[in-house]
C-alpha cells in the first residue's frame, strides 16, 4: 500500500512538470511582458536623442561611438549567401553571427517576449507597421547608410515606413501556385481550381495549401473578387465556407516542404512563395511557377534594428545594411535565393537569366493583380477563428 | 557549521532550498502568470491591457472549441489504450527476461529518444506518405493494391505518431512494477490451483496496476497536448488543443485566450487524472 502511494504522489509530480511543459511551451516568451511595454515605448525616444544631435557633424562614426565587434542577424533560414558574412567581416572586421525564425509571428513574440542581443532583424511588411506601431523598432541613421540611393524609388515610398526611415527593404517577392510539370500539363489557371477542385482533377487530394491564415484567405478572397485585407464577416464567412468545401481535395496546410513534395511527385501543386519553388527547380528540375489569373498576394521583407540595441551594434548594424544595399552584394543575394532585389544598382549588373526571369520579377500586367497583406490588429482574432474552423472542420 | 552537524534538519532543509525556489520561480510564476493572463483583455498585437474580463473563459466553451477539446481527449484516450495493449506485453516480457538481458532489453527501447522527436516524426512521413511513401509505393509495387492507403493526413497518423512517440514511457513504470513482484505469491497461486491465466489476473495485474497508472498518465497528458504530431503527420488537416493554443499566440496574438484555454486544459487534465486515480482504486479494492 505504502509503495502505491509512492507512486501515485511521484505520478502527481511528473503530470504536474508535463502538463506545465505542455502548456508552457507557447507561454515561455510572455513573462517580461507586463515591463516591457514602458519599455519599448521609450526606447526610440532614448536611441533618438542622441542621434539627432549626431545629424549636423560630418562623419558620425567619429563622434564617441565605435562600431560592436559583432553582431547577430535574425532572419528567415536559408535566406542569405553564406558567403557575404565573409565579405562583410573582411571588409569592416565586425564578425557576424545568425540566427533563424520560421514565421513572422514567432518573431514578432520573441521580441515582444523581451529577447535582445539581435541587431538586425528581417521582418515582412505588415509586422514592420505591427513593430514600427509598437515602438520596436530603431530609426535609421540614414547618414550611416549612403547605399540607400541605390533602391528602387518604388521602395522607398512603401506604405508600412514612407521614406525608410525605420527599415529597408531585402527581398520581395509574390505568392501563387507551384505545379509538377512531368505529373501536370495543366495546372488551373484560375484559383476556382485549387478551391472548387474536382474528384475527377489530377490534383484532387495532391495539393497543399500554406499553414498560414493571412495567405490563405487572402487567396480565397482574391477568387471571390474581394478585398484580401476585407474586415466584411459577411464576405469572410462565404470565404471560410470555401475553403472548408476546398479541404477535400486538400492533402495538407504546409509552410516548410510542399516544394519538395511537389518536386518528389507526392503532390501535384501547392500554394506557396516563388523563391521556395524557383530553389527546388533547381534541384528538381520539374517544378514550374505562376500567379492565378485571379491574383495573388506580394510580399516584401525588410532589414530592421530593434529599439533594444546598444549604439555601438546599432552602428555595426548600419553598416550592415549599407553592406547589403552595394550593388553587387544585393545582385549576389537575389541571385543565390532566387527572390527579387529591391536594389536598382544591383539590376544594373545582374545575370539577364535573373533579371528578366518573369517569375522573380512579375510583368507589370501581374504586378496590377499583386495584393500586399496588411495588418488589421483585434481584428485578426476573427481570421484566426475562421481559420480553427476551417483547420477543425472534418 | 557547528550548528549545522548538530540539526540534521537544518541541513535537509538547506539542501531543499535550491530546488524549492528554482520551483517556486520557474514553476510557480509562469503558472500564475498564465492564469492572472486569462482574465486580462488583449493587447492589439501580443501582450495584455490590465482590465478584467471574463470574455476569454466564456470563449473557451465556444461549441468549435469545446470539440476540439473533445477531439483532443478521444486521441489522447485511443492512445493510451494502444500504448497499453502494446506496452504491457512488452514490459512483461521484459520483466521476465533473465536479468542479464533485461538491461540490454531496456537499453533499445531508449534509442529511438536519442534522435530528436521532431525528425523522428518528419522520418515517420517517409514511410506514410501516400503517393510516394515507402509503405504504399512497396505494398503497389507488388500488386497487393490498387489504390493508395490514406496512411497520412489524418487521425490514423496522429494516433500512430503519438504511440510511437511516448510507448517507451508507458513501459518503464510497468516494467519496475513488474520486475519488482514477488515470485513466491505467483508461486502460491499455483500451490491454491490458480490457472495461470487467474494467477495473473488475481496476482500480477493487480501489483502492477501502480506501473499502469503512471504510464497510462505520462503517455495521456503530453497527448492531450499535442502540437507537433498533428501539425506533421496529421497534415494540419484537423486541429488539437495544443494547435489551437499556439495559434493564438502566433497567429491571432491573443495571449489572454491562449492562457485561458491553458488554464482550462490544465484543470480538465487535473479532473481526468482524479477520475482515474479514484476508479483505479475501486477496480483494486474490489478485487
Amino acid at each position: 500500500m505504502q509503495r502505491k502511494h509512492l507512486f501515485a504522489l511521484i505520478a502527481i509530480l511528473l503530470i504536474a512538470t508535463m502538463a506545465l511543459a505542455a502548456c508552457g511551451g507557447a507561454k515561455a516568451t510572455e513573462a517580461p511582458k507586463p515591463a516591457e511595454k514602458p519599455a519599448a515605448t521609450e526606447a526610440p525616444q532614448a536611441t533618438e536623442a542622441p542621434k539627432e544631435e549626431a545629424k549636423p557633424t560630418e562623419a558620425p562614426k567619429e563622434e564617441g561611438v565605435k562600431p560592436a565587434d559583432e553582431i547577430v542577424v535574425y532572419n528567415w533560414s536559408d535566406y542569405v549567401d553564406p558567403e557575404m558574412y565573409g565579405m562583410f567581416t573582411e571588409q569592416t572586421g565586425i564578425k557576424i553571427g545568425e540566427d533563424n525564425f520560421s514565421s513572422n509571428e514567432d518573431l514578432l513574440a520573441k521580441l515582444q517576449g523581451g529577447a535582445t542581443g539581435y541587431s538586425v532583424i528581417v521582418p515582412s511588411d505588415y509586422t514592420v507597421a505591427i513593430m514600427i506601431e509598437e515602438g520596436m523598432l530603431a530609426e535609421l541613421d540614414h547618414d550611416n547608410i549612403p547605399n540607400l540611393k541605390n533602391l528602387d524609388p518604388e521602395f522607398t515610398k512603401l506604405y508600412y515606413d514612407p521614406g525608410n526611415k525605420y527599415c529597408v527593404p531585402y527581398l520581395w517577392g509574390t505568392t501563387g501556385i507551384g505545379y509538377n510539370t512531368e505529373l501536370l500539363e495543366n495546372p488551373p489557371k484560375s484559383w476556382k481550381g485549387i478551391f472548387e477542385a474536382k474528384e475527377d482533377d489530377p490534383w484532387f487530394g495532391r495539393m497543399t495549401l500554406l499553414d498560414d491564415v493571412r495567405e490563405v484567405f487572402s487567396a480565397a478572397l482574391i477568387y471571390l473578387g474581394y478585398d484580401n485585407n476585407t474586415q466584411d464577416e459577411a464576405q469572410l464567412e462565404e470565404a471560410k465556407n470555401l475553403l472548408i468545401k476546398a479541404k477535400k481535395g486538400v492533402s495538407g496546410y504546409d509552410n516548410d516542404n510542399y516544394e519538395d513534395l511537389v518536386g518528389s511527385g507526392e503532390n501535384l501543386l501547392a500554394h506557396g512563395w516563388n523563391g521556395d519553388f524557383l530553389q527546388a527547380a533547381d534541384e528538381y528540375e520539374n517544378i514550374d511557377y505562376y500567379i492565378p489569373e485571379e491574383g495573388g498576394t506580394i510580399w516584401i521583407d525588410n532589414m530592421c534594428i530593434p529599439a533594444n540595441v546598444t549604439p555601438e551594434q546599432k552602428l555595426a548594424a548600419e553598416m550592415y545594411i549599407n553592406f547589403v544595399l552595394d550593388p553587387k552584394v544585393g545582385d549576389m543575394l537575389g541571385e543565390y535565393n532566387y527572390y527579387a532585389t529591391p536594389n536598382k544598382a544591383s539590376l544594373e549588373i545582374a545575370d539577364p537569366e535573373y533579371k528578366d526571369n518573369p517569375l522573380v520579377f512579375p510583368p507589370p500586367e501581374i504586378r496590377a493583380k499583386l495584393h500586399f497583406i496588411k495588418p488589421l490588429g483585434e481584428f485578426e482574432s476573427v481570421y484566426q477563428r475562421l481559420w480553427d474552423e476551417v483547420k477543425s472542420a472534418q | 557549521m557547528e550548528r549545522l552537524r548538530r540539526h540534521p534538519e537544518l541541513q535537509a532543509w538547506l539542501i531543499l532550498a535550491i530546488p524549492v525556489i528554482f520551483l517556486l520561480i520557474f514553476f510557480m510564476a509562469p503558472l500564475l502568470i498564465v492564469f492572472v493572463y486569462s482574465f486580462l483583455e488583449r493587447g492589439k498585437y501580443g501582450g495584455v491591457e490590465w482590465v478584467f474580463t471574463l470574455d476569454n473563459i466564456r470563449r473557451v466553451f465556444d461549441p468549435l472549441y469545446f470539440k476540439t477539446f473533445l477531439r483532443s481527449f478521444y486521441i489522447a484516450i485511443v492512445t493510451t489504450l494502444i500504448t497499453l495493449g502494446l506496452g504491457y506485453p512488452l514490459a512483461y516480457f521484459i520483466a521476465k527476461s533473465p536479468p542479464n538481458r533485461r538491461g540490454a532489453l531496456l537499453f533499445a527501447l531508449m534509442i529511438p529518444f536519442w534522435t530528436n522527436f521532431l525528425i523522428r516524426t518528419y522520418a515517420w512521413l517517409t514511410l506514410l506518405r501516400t503517393h510516394t511513401g515507402l509503405i504504399n509505393v512497396t505494398l503497389m509495387n507488388w500488386g497487393l493494391l490498387s489504390k493508395p492507403l490514406p496512411l497520412y493526413g489524418n487521425d490514423f497518423a496522429i494516433i500512430l505518431g503519438l504511440v510511437y512517440g511516448w510507448l517507451p514511457v508507458m513501459v518503464l513504470p510497468i516494467y519496475a512494477a513488474l520486475e519488482r513482484l514477488d515470485e513466491s505469491l505467483l508461486e502460491a497461486a499455483r500451490d491454491l490451483y490458480a490457472s495461470s491465466g487467474k494467477a495473473f489476473w488475481r496476482v500480477t495485474w493487480p501489483l502492477s496496476l501502480p506501473g499502469v497508472v503512471a504510464g497510462s498518465m505520462l503517455v495521456f497528458i503530453p497527448s492531450l497536448g499535442a502540437f507537433v504530431t498533428p501539425a506533421i503527420l496529421g497534415g494540419g488537416k484537423s486541429l488539437m488543443i495544443g494547435n489551437i493554443i499556439s495559434n493564438q499566440f502566433l497567429g491571432a496574438h491573443d495571449w489572454p485566450f491562449g492562457s485561458a484555454l491553458s488554464m482550462v486544459m490544465m484543470i480538465a487534465m487535473l479532473a481526468a487524472t482524479l477520475i482515474y486515480f479514484r476508479w483505479t482504486k475501486k477496480s483494486e479494492s474490489s478485487l
